[in-house]
């Protein structure tokens, strides 16, 4: 949280004051929607590593993150990019090899985890993953948790229902509470001072903002305060839990913005191809993110005819009729 | 009247569905099957993402339960706080019949869609839960997708992703989840229920030109398949709806 009248900065500055080497962070959006690409690609071009991520589902943002070496740990539901991969390539291939320790959850449980960061008690419950393996693995162990005070020390726990037979729910799942350092999330507006408007579904990018201790927000359009203040109902975030504001047109790409662009279905396919091998992966970070100086360079480098493609039709939000195989 | 595997399968998912149902689906063919149900036989289903968006208009078939295709013309577009307490609601929740998809089943139903071999140094690593184990845990009955494969229907999973029926007919109550669960299993070959009193796997239906031996042949339990009868191939008005409607770039049924 900050107070502030103008938090605007470059993506290069907020990058390099609220994500370091080691943090606990958390990234929105949803498989290939709204996830926040141009901070991934600036935390990549700038070498952050050792990384300790938090997403419910997520598919393109966490992926990448993986494949560049920035992430040590991971705690997730889902790692999928919907039909393009449904398991995120490099995520499998860090999992397989034990290059990324990894903690399984279910999707509720972790945006009930950012809730309870995020409404400031230890805790939810929930009857979700009773009997499963979610519950009796640990991808964490006791002792690595144990020696590790940002951890709690279990993954979660099942207590009898203290209130007896009210609620028939005899047994309980709580899970503990997600405060990370810092949150990154791309919106469809933004004013200066910190307040977010997202159009279509907010997924859990509340909770995840309002749990985190520092949150970067990059937006389509970068708004007059009183230009969201005209309609508040449509309004999220409230100001003071954002620390930085960064206009990023085109911010979620190659993932998809709503009302504003498509996925890139060529873009994630060749991205497909990439992460499949080791040897072209390398290729893909040089070309696609390190040899590029900015997310705008990715957007030129992709090309008008392609953005084109993946506009927003105005009456339905997305590419109507884009070639998506 | 020729028609695809796929398009087989879609269907016989889709004539699960009752009319009423509020039906939970995730990416690809259960999407599919739930778009087929409300237009063909369940037109006051409602269909719902665990992403929040409710009764999607799906004009184009989405790739994703984030896909900005689901979030036009919904009557209400949520959050996944709201979507995952819709199903574990008393009220709402017994209500929702959930699509499914997964590596591995066993004979109770239960689904594993996080790794094979060793959780902790796995051979082969899956997506994860996502809202699987959720809507497993909470929800009023489930369809499940599988491929008919010896590998796939096993003794025992290599990780209990999504509750089914646990290890019996009260293996449920004894882990403390809601009532509900597994109601059905359409794979490429068959489609199977579960035994009221046993919670066992059966046969319920048999593909056209498919064997009970064929299907046995596949699997890595036994089940029974007294049962069963042959699965009706599609109608020439249910493939018009599937094709023209639901999936006319073919992104789904290839």
């Amino acid at each position: 949280m900050k107070i502030c009248n103008d938090k605007t900065m470059s993506l290069k500055e907020a990058v390099q004051k609220y994500v370091a080497a080691g943090c606990h962070m958390s990234i929105g959006g949803f498989t290939v929607s709204r996830n926040p690409m141009a901070a991934v690609y600036e935390i990549i071009r700038q070498g952050i590593n050792n990384i300790h991520l938090y997403a419910h589902s997520n598919g393109q943002g966490v992926d990448e993150l993986i494949g560049a070496g920035c992430v040590s740990r991971l705690e997730i539901a889902y790692a999928g990019s919907g039909r393009f991969a449904p398991t995120c390539i490099r995520f499998k291939k860090a999992v397989q090899s034990g290059d990324i320790v990894v903690e399984d959850y279910s999707n509720y449980q972790m945006t009930l985890r950012f809730l309870a960061g995020a409404m400031g008690v230890p805790f939810l419950p929930t009857r979700s993953s009773l009997g499963t393996d979610i519950m009796e693995k640990w991808g964490f162990s006791a002792k690595m948790r144990a020696a590790d005070p940002r951890l709690p020390d279990q993954k979660l726990t099942v207590m009898e229902n203290p209130f007896g037979s009210w609620g028939d729910a005899p047994k309980l799942v709580l899970v503990p509470a997600i405060n990370c350092d810092v949150t990154l999330i791309h919106a469809q507006k933004a004013d200066r001072e910190g307040t977010v408007r997202m159009e279509g579904l907010v997924f859990s990018d509340i909770e995840q903002v309002k749990s985190a201790q520092h949150v970067i927000v990059t937006c389509e359009e970068l708004v007059e305060p009183d230009d969201l203040k005209a309609n508040p109902d449509q309004n999220q975030i409230p100001s003071f839990c954002v620390d930085a504001v960064v206009h990023v047109p085109g911010g979620a790409y190659p993932t998809a913005c709503y009302r504003y662009y498509d996925y890139d279905p060529g873009y994630l396919n060749e991205y497909r191809r990439y992460a499949e091998d080791d040897m072209l992966y390398k290729k893909y970070l040089e070309e696609f993110i390190h040899g590029l100086k900015d997310h705008q360079a990715l957007l030129d480098k992709a090309g008008k005819d392609r953005l084109d493609t993946i506009r927003a039709d105005q009456r339905t939000g997305y590419a109507v009729g884009l070639d998506r195989r | 009247m020729d028609y695809t595997l796929k398009e087989l399968m879609t269907i016989a998912a889709a004539r699960e569905i009752r009319d009423g149902d509020i039906v939970f689906c995730g990416t690809g063919i259960s999407m599919l099957a739930a778009m087929a149900a409300k237009n063909i036989s369940a037109p006051n289903s409602v269909i719902f993402f665990e992403t929040g968006a409710i009764d999607s208009l799906l004009e184009e078939v989405p790739l994703a339960v984030s896909d900005s295709r689901v979030m036009f013309w919904t009557s209400v577009n949520g959050n996944l706080a709201d979507a995952f307490a819709t199903m574990q609601n008393r009220i709402t929740g017994p209500h929702v019949v959930g699509i499914m998809g997964a590596a591995q089943i066993d004979k109770y139903g239960n689904l594993n869609s996080t790794a094979i071999g060793d959780y902790f140094s796995p051979k082969v690593r899956f997506s994860g839960s996502g809202g699987a184990c959720d809507v497993a845990s909470f929800v009023g009955r489930t369809i499940t997708f599988m491929q008919h494969e010896k590998r796939k229907f096993v003794q025992k999973l290599d990780y209990i992703t999504s509750p089914g029926w646990l290890d019996g007919p009260d293996g449920r109550k004894k882990a403390g989840l809601p009532d509900g669960g597994p109601a059905s299993v359409v794979t490429n070959m068959a489609t199977m229920g579960f035994d009221e009193t046993t919670k066992e796997m059966f046969l319920t239906g048999f593909f056209p030109g498919i064997t009970p031996q064929q299907i046995l042949d596949n699997m890595g339990f036994e089940i029974d398949v007294s049962r069963a009868k042959e699965v009706a191939p599609p109608t020439a008005y249910e493939l018009q709806i599937l094709r023209e409607k639901c999936d006319p770039q073919r992104l789904i049924l290839g």
